[in-house]
């Protein structure tokens, strides 16, 4: 059932690439210049979901799933349900910028010249990030993730995944008591 | 001219989805094929609502545009094509304006990875089920911003209602969903899938329904989902979004028109959705009815003639209504169309009585006729329920479905991995 590379070659070609990161950058410029909260949050949306996309083109076809269901299906209705009961017309007022704008650019340029250091940085003649595309691995993207969690011999990263989730059972126990004086 | 019908051939023998193989052409016709049928079922549809639900109530229903109100689906599109398109002032215009496609595209994305059949599906994903639940949760986004951008109270009630609805469901839906999907991972290899066809596959090797293994494991999480579905597409009697007696119309009570009439689309293509989700899930897709008990030859005959039958059938009834339809010469015109429509309908069912298209042509028919029962419980409902309470509506979601749901994923975990645990616990009384 898996398309082999040499007959059927893979799809995602730079042009994807450039397209999605475009979208993404542009979302997320809006997610921050819209005075309307409810624009910001449709422009997250749509960052959200370029991003399932570039997964999808990492072939992680679950991530990707699994990141449409809980960032835009999910969390993002959340936010919609609470953003929507804000009044605009006193959003419109609010002052939108604080007057750190030049430190924040300092950090955001800060970190993109850290990424582009790191991306082309040779150790021993070779780069950190091979030419090319990723290479497809020959195995299901969801039987490979259940194998690093779950795998006798290389279930590794069962530990690290439980205290995720137990930090986010904590947050939500902390919201809980804060919300509620008297349970 | 030889050359396309030899290509034709050539597909017709293939045994892989158009996705899979990478071809374009046919993935394109698929997905034109799925469009037009979607949007004829959901046109049958409107039609068959209204006149079931007027026979529950002993009423006649739409009986004055065409024969038994048959025109009426097209009567009331060109209505709602001619309607002026309003947009009311106070409201988010480019949100107002978003909105429904939102709805829309969600509703029909998802079709993409249906299975009607082995090969007759537009692509078969590696994630087939967690696309269609993560697309489809997409269309909540439609409903909240359509209610949020015409700036009115009814809407922003019936969107607050409708959110807080669907994300609730969700979970008790995606449960019973990893229950079924447990029960496709015991196999030799035992290890399962969530692709759509392969789902259907796994049914097929285990030789019985979902819906009926581990005996009422099976049933139950199929209950829940039948009831968080009901809710997930805001379909009576869970459909508080749009509850006409507290919010007039809920959250498309502003909207007119070609607009509203793309929420109509969705609504129904949702259900559509939902509904062969739950066939592909619980009630083995594409396969015949009994695909094990009754094997060979002579039953495979007689149940390739089923489609053909049924068509046959409808056209009976058509022309049996064409003899009922009053002398009078003013129903004359109504009396040959009625006929002629029986005529197309018993020559679509001759047609399917051909073998090469008999062998196409059965999966389809066996997916679409359980999806079709699931559409009369649909209406069903609508005609037999009174509409919960909105505290009823979230008791029932997270006190009931929910536990329900967990106790479900972890004994139909239990029951599937016995063997290896009454090994395990051997293991310890023998140290």
């Amino acid at each position: 059932m898996n398309p082999s590379l040499a007959s059927n070659p893979p799809v995602a070609t730079p042009f994807f690439f450039y397209g999605l990161a475009a979208i993404m950058i542009i979302g997320g410029i809006m997610v921050i210049t819209r005075k309307n909260a409810v624009h910001s949050a449709l422009a997250l949306i749509t960052t959200l979901l370029a991003q399932a996309a570039l997964y999808l083109m990492l072939y992680a076809p679950f991530v990707a799933g699994v990141q449409i269901i809980l960032y835009a299906g999910g969390i993002m209705v959340l936010f919609l349900f609470v953003i929507m009961l804000i009044s605009i017309e006193r959003a419109e007022k609010e002052r939108q910028f604080n007057k750190q704008w030049l430190v924040g650019i300092a950090a955001a340029g800060a970190l993109g010249g850290l990424f582009i250091t790191v991306y082309t940085t040779t150790t021993k003649g070779r780069v950190l990030f091979p030419e090319g595309r990723t290479s497809y691995v020959d195995m299901q993207n969801t039987q490979g993730i259940a194998n690093l969690l779950f795998d006798q011999h290389g279930g590794t990263y069962m530990f690290a995944f439980e205290i995720a989730s137990l930090l986010l059972l904590v947050a939500i126990i902390g919201a809980v008591v804060m919300a509620k004086k008297r349970i | 001219m030889h050359a396309i019908v030899q290509y034709i051939q050539s597909y017709l023998s293939s045994n892989e989805t158009p996705g899979t193989a990478g071809n374009f052409f046919w993935a394109t016709v698929y997905v034109l094929l799925v469009f037009v049928g979607l949007s004829i079922a959901v046109i049958a549809m409107n039609w068959l609502e209204r006149k079931i639900l007027a026979h529950m109530q002993v009423r006649l229903g739409p009986m004055r545009v065409g024969p038994h109100g048959l025109l009426q689906p097209i009567a009331d599109a060109l209505k709602l094509l001619l309607k002026e398109d309003i947009i009311p002032d106070g409201a988010d215009k480019v949100v107002f304006w978003i909105a429904p496609f939102i709805v829309v595209l969600a509703a029909f994305t998802v079709f993409v990875v249906v299975p009607f059949g082995p090969t007759h599906a537009i692509t078969d994903m590696n994630i087939g089920i967690l696309f269609m639940l993560g697309v489809s949760s997409l269309s909540v986004l439609g409903i909240v911003t359509a209610g949020w951008a015409s700036n009115s109270h009814y809407p922003l009630i019936g969107a607050l209602r409708s959110s807080a609805q669907m994300v609730s469901y969700e979970v008790a839906m995606g449960l019973a969903v990893v229950s079924a999907i447990l029960m496709t991972s015991l196999n030799e290899s035992s290890t399962g899938t969530l692709s759509m066809i392969g789902i259907v596959q796994a049914q097929q090797e285990q030789g019985v329904w979902f819906l009926f293994k581990f005996f009422p494991l099976g049933i139950i999480a199929f209950g829940i989902f039948a009831i968080a579905m009901v809710a997930e597409t805001n379909r009576a009697p869970f459909d508080l979004p749009e509850a006409e007696s507290e919010l007039t119309a809920g959250f498309h009570t502003e909207y007119s028109g070609f607009r509203w009439s793309l929420f109509f689309l969705a609504e129904y293509s949702a259900m559509i959705a939902v509904s062969s989700i739950a066939v592909t899930l619980w009630l083995g897709g594409w396969l015949r009815p009994f695909p094990n008990l009754l094997q060979g030859s002579t039953w495979e005959l007689a149940f390739s003639f089923v489609p053909g039958v049924t068509f046959l059938l409808l056209g009976a009834i058509c022309f049996y209504n064409t003899a009922r339809m009053p002398k009078h010469p003013l129903f004359k015109i109504q009396t040959l169309g009625l006929a002629g429509f029986g005529a197309v309908l018993a020559l679509i069912g001759l047609v399917m009585f051909l073998p090469p298209v008999r062998d196409r042509v059965g999966d389809i028919f066996w997916f679409s006729a359980k999806v079709a029962g699931f559409m009369y419980l649909y209406i069903w409902y609508r005609g037999t329920f009174p509409r919960y309470r909105f505290d009823q509506l979230m008791k029932v979601g997270w006190k009931v479905l929910l536990p329900t749901g967990l106790a479900l994923l972890i004994l139909t975990a239990v029951v599937g991995m016995r063997a290896e645990l009454l090994a395990q616990v051997k293991e310890v009384f023998q140290r």
